[in-house]
């Protein structure tokens, strides 16, 4: 396994410069880390993916695995020479070849013969030995990924690439698929990037978090400083539910209408205050000293629910709260804020 | 539409074991088998191999121009076999034989295999490829190890229809004095009625063509690896042929110019010759041309009226009911395309000679041979026009208060409308190009394009043929034009040329 670095990457569709669909992204993974790359759709995470694996050409910028250059505006490794295993969207096992042919496809023909580390690997995806001689089409789709990733880790590649491997399954063999697509990654030690839409994806399973925002790399973090602080309001916004309201900052406090926080970054003068809404606190008790408020409306989520407020001199505020202890809509209640917030510009 | 078979059998087996074994022993039979089988398997791997290159180069390289390249690799679909064989025969007599008929087969259903595996490149989930790359295969090793075997079954399905179409054609191997069953059983037919020998010859070819059948059904129902997933998926990536695009788009115009510029080409010097200087029998006129193509289209549009007229109602059953009595019939509508247009003609002529005689060389007789020769190609077309109009369309039409034929009339036809007027028309081509029944069940006195092309290019009359062949390939090029524009090219996929 080996640390990829990416400097200044670009690259446009279409006639001279038409649609650029990355702009000059730059980050670093290291060895045997897992980097996740969140981004909406048409962010450009896909084509980050593919000009690393080589299946494009980057126009500027350069990629090296290892040291060693990949891709730059004049080199060009062809993908069957840079040992970067993929695993595509849904999969793509090959449909006229059995479970442990797939898994081999990458090997030499004796090993190819011998089923070279079916089991092993069959193991490692946390699969029974009886699947080798299963054809694709009798497997789930989570069986589908994990026999996937069996067989991008079957030549021993110095990097993983995993494009959005989690989006076609459905809610519950997600989560069973992404622990066992986790655990095989670290099993195998495996430097991995791991692209995908879905926020909570990528903050579990991701040691450092990028987010990609129209072709360039907004922030990468870890995915607590990333929720925590956000480089700008849009990460924030996009990185999970926010609440924005106006207040003024002195000496690492803020003065806002949720009340006299603590800021976790510095900033002076007016400024933008982000709280998340698991952040605020609701009392029914006068006597706590919160900032009143009145519930307007609560959507049931089941173990949480969102809390809608009226907030006197603040614009619309949500607080997350567990569901048991759901006010009543047009009740008065009080509000407190906990942990630090961060602090932005004024918009 | 199984009743030329019954015929057939019952002709065969009414000559005797003894006579059928001394006229199935003989070294013509033979020679027609080995005649026939050489050119089937030969044929068989130019197409594939010609058919598989092109799709390859039109849907995943880059070679210029590839849109065109798609609609003039399929318009040889658009020629009868019979008129590319009129042109080939006419540009050098050399090429009658075995050489000559493997030309002209080449060129005239390449597009069968084409077709078929340019829509499985289209199908293929492009990360399949891309995944084998990243295991470490250059292009060629992927696509030997990955996108051949998933084109197997297109490749297959499409080598049994030259196959196939091998096996029934007609005119362009009498032209091309190329001995096949065919060509034998015509020959055998004009030298005496005696239905004993046509009737064993025709069994032969039948369980020739039942075999191709079979073996197509075989690799339809087992060799269909589906997709595995179902999300969207990214356009196909095309490969990148640096300078060699250029060489690959001259030699498609090279093959352009074979398959289509030289039967055009041919039918428009012999129409610059003058007249007289053709070795003709038939004096031309205009008048006769106009007759000519008149009687054509007369038949075509009555045949395609019968054919539909039948068709119909067959469709709406096998579509919207299930159960042992449908599934038969499609069976049965399925077996009947491998019945040979000159097997049906003669089970006809038979069948009109000794049981009812006042039919014999009717109209009505040549209009129920199209029939029968074009009811699966129409079956066919109109199920999947009938497909059109969803299950739940029908429901929801039922729900608003609808009975079942009112649904009929104001959804399911509505819907269907255009797939059947395909349908209709792809019949009617068929029709107007049809040579063999024609041949044999035309009333006296009537002719058509085809027989006119026909005698005067069995006579080498060849500049008296050519504004019948010219007429002809009009009127074939600027329907299937029509019909591709509106339906997509697959749309002309004539099975048989019968």
């Amino acid at each position: 396994m080996a640390a990829l670095e990416i400097s200044h990457l670009a690259k446009a569709y279409g006639s001279p410069a038409a649609a650029a669909v990355l702009q000059d992204v730059s980050f670093a993974v290291a060895s045997g880390a897992l980097v996740a790359i969140l981004g909406a759709s048409g962010s450009g995470k896909t084509t980050l993916l593919r000009l690393i694996a080589g299946f494009e050409r980057p126009d500027a910028g350069e990629i090296r695995l290892g040291g060693a250059l990949l891709a730059s505006g004049a080199v060009f490794m062809r993908p069957e020479t840079r040992g970067i295993g993929y695993v595509a969207q849904e999969g793509a096992l090959f449909p006229h070849l059995c479970v442990a042919d797939n898994i081999t496809f990458g090997l030499s023909r004796a090993q190819r013969r011998a089923r070279h580390r079916v089991t092993e690997l069959l193991e490692m995806v946390d699969l029974p030995p009886s699947y080798a001689d299963r054809a694709p089409q009798a497997l789930s789709g989570g069986e589908q990924q994990r026999v996937a990733l069996a067989r991008a880790l079957a030549p021993g590649p110095r990097l993983v690439l995993l494009d959005e491997p989690f989006s076609a399954l459905d809610a519950g063999l997600r989560a069973e698929t992404r622990r066992a697509v986790a655990a095989a990654l670290k099993a195998a030690g495996a430097t991995a990037i791991l692209v995908t839409h879905d926020q909570a994806e990528a903050l579990s399973m991701g040691a450092l978090v990028g987010v990609l925002q129209a072709g360039r790399l907004a922030q990468l973090s870890a995915p607590e400083a990333l929720y925590r602080r956000p480089a700008t309001p849009g990460v924030a916004n996009f990185v999970g539910d926010a609440v924005f309201c106006p207040g003024r900052a002195t000496g690492g406090r803020v003065r806002c209408a949720l009340g006299d926080l603590p800021l976790s970054g510095g900033a002076e003068g007016e400024v933008s205050v982000l709280v998340r809404p698991e952040q605020i606190k609701i009392g029914t008790n006068p006597a706590s000293g919160g900032v009143p408020a009145v519930i307007e409306s609560v959507t049931f989520y089941g173990h949480d629910a969102l809390v809608a407020l009226s907030v006197p001199g603040a614009p619309a505020v949500t607080a997350r709260v567990f569901s048991h202890a759901v006010p009543k809509p047009g009740s008065d209640v009080f509000l407190s804020v906990e942990g630090a917030v961060a602090a932005y510009p004024p918009a | 539409m199984l009743l030329p078979l019954g015929v057939t059998v019952l002709d065969a087996a009414g000559a005797g074991w003894a006579t059928a074994s001394a006229l199935l022993l003989r070294p013509l039979v033979g020679q027609l088998l080995a005649n026939t089988f050489l050119l089937i398997g030969c044929s068989v791997l130019c197409c594939g191999a010609i058919g598989t290159a092109a799709a390859w180069f039109v849907e995943r390289s880059d070679v210029p121009a590839s849109r065109a390249w798609a609609v003039l690799l399929v318009a040889p679909l658009a020629i009868p076999p019979f008129i590319t064989s009129y042109a080939w025969v006419s540009l050098s007599p050399a090429l009658q034989g075995f050489w000559g008929a493997l030309l002209v087969v080449t060129v005239s259903y390449y597009p069968l295999v084409y077709l078929p595996v340019a829509a499985a490149l289209r199908e293929m989930d492009p990360a399949l490829e891309e995944t084998a790359r990243s295991l470490g295969n250059n292009v060629p090793t992927v696509f030997i190890r990955v996108v051949l075997p998933q084109l197997r079954p297109a490749l297959l399905g499409g080598m049994l229809l030259v196959s196939l179409d091998v096996l029934v054609e007609f005119g362009a191997f009498a032209l091309l004095r190329f001995r096949t069953f065919t060509t034998a059983i015509y020959s055998a037919y004009r030298a005496g009625f005696s239905g004993a020998e046509p009737a064993l010859l025709s069994m032969i070819l039948l369980l020739l063509c039942i075999g191709c059948l079979c073996a197509e059904y075989f690799v339809r129902g087992k060799a269909r690896y589906g997709r595995l997933g179902r999300g969207v998926r990214r356009g196909v990536a095309r490969y990148g042929l640096g300078g060699w695009r250029w060489l690959i788009a001259a030699k498609f115009t090279g093959w352009a110019v074979l398959t289509i510029g030289v039967p055009l080409g041919m039918i428009i010097y012999w129409l610059a010759q003058p007249g007289d200087a053709a070795t003709a029998p038939v004096g031309d006129s205009l008048a006769d041309v106009a007759q000519a193509a008149w009687a054509s289209i007369y038949l075509g549009a009555l045949g395609a009226g019968l054919t539909m007229a039948l068709a119909l109602p067959l469709g709406i059953l096998a579509s919207r009911y299930r159960g042992w009595r449908v599934t038969l019939l499609e069976r049965a509508a399925y077996l009947a395309q491998s019945v040979p247009g000159i097997v049906v003609a003669l089970a006809l002529v038979s069948l009109t000679v000794h049981a009812i005689h006042p039919l014999y060389q009717s109209t009505f007789l040549l209009l129920l041979a199209y029939a029968v020769v074009f009811l699966p190609l129409a079956l066919v077309s109109v199920r999947s026009a009938l497909m059109q109009a969803q299950q739940g369309l029908e429901e929801a039409g039922r729900s608003l208060g609808l009975s079942r034929i009112a649904v009929l009339a104001r959804v399911t036809l509505p819907l269907a409308a255009p797939g059947l007027g395909a349908a209709a028309a792809l019949v009617f081509i068929a029709v107007t190009t049809e040579l063999t029944a024609t041949l044999l069940l035309a009333p006296i006195g009537t002719q058509t394009l085809a027989t006119q092309v026909w005698a005067d290019t069995s006579t080498l009359a060849f500049a008296a043929a050519a504004p019948y062949a010219a007429v002809m390939a009009i009127m074939s090029i600027a329907a299937s034009w029509l019909l591709a524009r509106r339906f997509g090219a697959a749309s002309v996929l004539v099975p048989a040329s019968v």
